[in-house]
């Protein structure tokens, strides 16, 4: 149950609140408990068309030739609809904020990118006919080689999955294939800290399987315009997507939404409404599309895969001196949100700690793999996931108790972070201790007595001097050395740290160096935004 | 094409209908009849959202072909009302916070309901089972299962 | 083109609708038709039905059961004197998949599913199919391994003896959901005991190949040995012999291949 603990920072606090701390009944319940609330297929509409569309067999094929002439004579078939068709067949949905270039069609033309990609659309009678036609459609490909793994992704010769980013990495600024986070100078510390622990985590993509599947019903409305009932969770975004595709202005519709069947962030990618739309433009009849179960599982977009290394240096009494990451995000075949999945997960370095030294890499890559979004705290869930393992086996490394390693690592007020911001209400130590008092954990005396707000700032506010990349030789390349930390007791494990000479030149640097007094802000999505 | 004429029961009053060959229940009620309770979540028997009672047994409406109701009762979360007033169940659900998207509620209702309905008095397990062909992705089933043994507890102090 | 719906009133002609035309498929509970219709499988055009109530009869009055292939799981657990079934027919779905799914149906239940398959193999059940050239009786295993084929006949019914005790006759299902999940691997065994000394073993997998399997090396394990810690130890070893799982989202083949000796260990030890 919800407790309140209204002890803590109560001087910080109007308690004299109306609504926190109260219960509320959420304003759609009656609609739900009744089964009157309605989400975007409970509209029965006069005339409606089904569309249903063509999946591509193949991870990675050239398209050599699409043969629609027998679905086209199918009964029931009112429009059978081509990428050619389509407005403006090429975008990324964070183009609406200026950010990346448009890299995925609404129907591929001469190329597929991943198993189950979207080729043709057709606008049928019923859903039945429109499977009917969709078997006549003859595809010949061209299979090309397929990459799955991020790393494979990067090596020199890796197969080109997405030509608008030839490296297979989402471009930062025009010019940077992954997002840098540079804080101190983590090789110095790592050379001297009494324990080196590295390893490797990784998470596979997660479906967010919302029990109502992806889905838009489309239908002309008065003065040309459209109405759109839709499943999004991100009305205003989608609209203007639709816009960008369909080429129109986004006046053009009215899209009634906000009662979503389960989201989690999967239904953001606005996949279904731009065809719907085009299908009801096409034949002038209500159109829907809706994703069907396996449709959803398999080809709707999940959390995308991550794969993580962790290289901390720690200090016998408990410290963490520095934390080398180096990290990879698999945005699937096309970008969607993963590149600011790696914005965000950069900015969550290295986690709620205060560690003077920290470097950080990482990656948005392109695979063949289902084309991967947003979902509940990407770019962070599983770089937390790594970060608390990490946590714990360094306790054990040197023996400590895990909380009471994370008090004495904890960011406190005043503290520098990585990103050279202060730390502002900081509430670790205090949801630490919390934790272990309703675990019955114990904590020693002086840990129960830990407080944010004390014992933060002053050297801990330093920002420290931080070599540049261009200052030395460096390697973009994954550091293999590995940790003793699974085979060797603690008492042992004294892994001499140093660097590999590097195995690639160091990446051009066009932009001046960065100043290492601190001056350099850590990169957003919303910096790059042009007015 | 030839249509086959269908006659039910429909929360209490007769319906008649043409449906296609194959057409499933789910799509004769909604886009035929249409009530609009009954959800299409998987149409594969795998989440219960469709979930409606045919002469008072739980059956998934989406594997039901239509035509095999002919003449048998049909009760859906829309009759399940009594007049003006909500059903215990749907109050229960609605005190206990045991809807977050609505998707899943209409069928988690409709179990709940042929579990209470054949068992006033069910234990925790028993409402567990009732209910586990439903799939709830947001609110957790922790406040379904309280709020079905509310409605239970209530119903058996009335 | 829609689907076309043939309702007979007896199960013959029934099979003979289904013997004649190859698009047709017979529906029982709907939990496999009415799924591959609503997922755009256009190989079925007609829809085969029968309304004979033989096909909805139990028979489980004496040592030999016999069930119509329309009984519905809900039923066999309505039914006292299916005791022994009552454990797979739970293990199937929620509420609603069991007030639905059939007996018959299960037969032809691709993996993860067809649970109850797995006891009925273990049981040594007989299938009673009509097809076109009459009715016949074919034991269950070669049943499955013909099952891709057997889509013009219809199955009547399903017989086996009843196990001569409820210590004979053991089964799990492995499922990663609780109360209910699509099986991570399902397991049944039958060991009938004769002067201490185990006769006849069966023991039935299901998520392990294609089709249900019989793990005849296990069975050859216990076969004529009492069921000691060392015989549950070999059989357990010798689990995996003759299988071929694959990777589906429930558990990778080397998971199943991993794991099966340990569950038919725990299954024949009577661990929980």
């Amino acid at each position: 149950m919800l407790e309140l603990r209204k002890d803590i920072f109560a001087d910080e606090r109007d308690d004299n609140l109306n609504e926190i701390g109260k219960g509320t009944q959420r304003q759609d319940m009656l609609g739900h408990v009744t089964g009157t609330s309605s989400f975007f297929n409970d509209h029965k509409l006069q005339g409606m068309l089904h569309l249903k569309v063509v999946r591509s067999t193949q991870a990675h094929a050239r398209i050599r030739r699409i043969d629609t002439t027998e679905a086209e004579r199918s009964a029931g078939v009112r429009r059978i609809i081509r990428g050619a068709d389509v407005p403006v067949n090429l975008n990324t949905l964070l183009s609406l904020i200026n950010f990346g270039k448009d890299d995925e069609p609404s129907l591929a033309v001469d190329k597929v990118r991943y198993k189950g990609e979207p080729i043709i659309a057709i606008v049928a009678d019923s859903e039945r006919e429109a499977f009917e036609a969709i078997a006549k459609v003859k595809i010949d490909y061209e299979p090309l080689p397929a990459v799955f793994d991020v790393e494979d992704a990067l090596k020199p010769g890796a197969p080109v999955v997405n030509e608008t980013y030839p490296k297979n990495t989402f471009t930062y600024h025009e010019t940077y294939d992954h997002q840098r986070l540079r804080f101190g100078d983590a090789d110095a510390a790592l050379a001297t800290a009494d324990h080196v622990l590295e390893q490797r985590y990784q998470m596979s993509p997660i479906e967010h399987a919302p029990t109502e599947t992806n889905g838009a019903i489309a239908a002309p409305d008065t003065n040309g315009r459209y109405v759109v009932y839709t499943s999004t969770q991100a009305l205003f975004f989608s609209v203007d997507t639709c816009a960008k595709i369909l080429d129109v202005p986004s006046n053009t519709f009215h899209f009634i939404g906000g009662t979503v069947g389960g989201g989690f962030g999967g239904k953001v990618d606005t996949l279904t409404e731009p065809l719907a739309i085009l299908g009801a433009m096409l034949t002038g009849r209500p159109v829907r599309y809706m994703f069907g179960r396996e449709e959803e599982m398999q080809y709707g977009p999940p959390r995308g895969a991550e794969r993580i290394y962790i290289k901390d240096g720690v200090m016998r009494d408990g410290r963490v001196v520095a934390r080398k990451i180096r990290a990879y995000f698999d945005s699937g075949a096309y970008t969607r949100l993963s590149s600011y999945a790696a914005v965000k997960c950069a900015a969550h370095l290295p986690g709620p700690y205060t560690i003077p030294n920290v470097y950080g890499d990482v990656y948005c890559v392109f695979t063949n793999r289902t084309p991967a979004t947003a979902m509940r705290g990407f770019g962070v869930t599983a770089m937390d996931f790594a970060i608390e393992c990490q946590m714990d086996k360094l306790a054990h490394l040197v023996g400590m108790d895990p909380m009471e390693f994370r008090i004495l690592n904890a960011y406190r007020d005043g503290d520098m972070k990585a990103h050279r911001r202060e730390a502002k209400n900081t509430a670790l130590i205090e949801c630490v201790q919390v934790a272990a008092e309703k675990a019955k954990w114990p904590l020693r005396e002086e840990f129960k007595r830990a407080s944010s707000r004390k014992d933060g700032g002053g050297s801990r506010a330093v920002i420290p001097p931080t070599p540049t990349d261009s200052s030395r030789a460096r390697s973009t390349n994954p550091v293999q050395q590995r940790t003793s930390y699974d085979r060797l007791p603690p008492t042992v494990t004294r892994e001499p740290p140093r660097e590999p000479p590097p195995t690639v030149p160091p990446p051009p640097s066009p932009r001046p160096a960065a100043p290492s007094h601190g001056a350099t802000r850590f990169s957003s999505v919303f910096g790059t935004r042009r007015r | 094409m030839s249509k086959i004429p269908l006659q039910f029961r429909h929360n209490g009053r007769e319906v008649a209908i043409f449906v296609d060959g194959g057409t499933n229940l789910l799509v004769a009620l909604r886009e035929l009849i249409g009530d609009m309770t009954p959800k299409f979540g998987c149409g594969q028997g795998g989440c219960g959202t469709c979930s409606v009672l045919v002469d008072g047994e739980l059956v998934l409406s989406c594997l039901t072909l239509a035509e095999t109701v002919a003449g048998r009762s049909i009760e859906t979360l829309d009759g399940m009302k009594q007049g003006p007033n909500l059903h215990p169940l749907q109050r229960a659900f609605a005190d206990n916070f045991a809807a977050q998207c609505g998707y899943c509620t209409p069928g988690m209702l409709m179990a709940a309901k042929a579990l209470l309905d054949r068992n006033p008095s069910p234990s925790r397990d028993e409402v567990i089972e009732a209910i586990s062909g439903n799939i709830c992705r947001c609110t957790g089933y922790e406040p379904i299962i309280n709020a079905i043994l509310a409605a239970a507890g209530g119903r058996i102090s009335a | 083109m829609a689907v076309t719906v043939k309702t007979f009133p007896s199960a013959s002609e029934a099979a003979g609708a289904l013997s004649s035309d190859r698009s047709a498929r017979y529906l029982g509970g709907g939990t496999l038709v009415m799924r591959a219709l609503n997922e755009g499988d256009i190989s079925i055009s007609t829809v085969v039905r029968a309304l004979d109530q033989a096909l909805t009869r139990i028979d489980a009055s004496g040592p030999r059961i016999t069930l119509g292939a329309g009984v519905t799981f809900a039923r066999v657990l309505a039914e006292r004197d299916l005791a022994f079934l009552h454990a797979p027919a739970r293990s199937i779905g929620g509420p609603a998949v069991r007030n639905m799914g059939t007996i018959g149906g299960n037969l032809f239940a691709p993996t993860p599913y067809g649970d109850f398959t797995v006891a009925l193999l273990a049981l040594d059940a007989t299938v009673a199919v009509q097809g076109g050239f009459g009715a016949r009786d074919i034991p269950i295993e070669e049943f499955l391994q013909a099952r891709d084929r057997q889509a013009g006949t219809l199955v009547l019914s399903v017989s086996c003896t009843r196990p001569a005790s409820s210590e004979a006759f053991r089964y799990r299902k492995i499922a990663r959901i609780k109360p209910k999940g699509g099986s991570v691997i399902t397991l049944a065994a039958h060991l009938p005991i004769s002067g201490g000394r185990i006769a006849s073993a069966r023991i039935a997998l299901g998520s392990m190949a294609p089709t249900q399997i019989r793990a005849r090396a296990a069975e050859r394990a216990l076969e004529g040995r009492s069921l000691d810690a060392a015989t549950v130890a070999a059989a357990a070893s010798a689990a995996s012999e003759g299988t071929s799982p694959s990777d589906n989202a429930l558990g990778s083949a080397w998971y199943r291949r991993e794991i099966v000796g340990v569950h038919l260990r725990r299954l024949l030890s009577g661990q929980e």
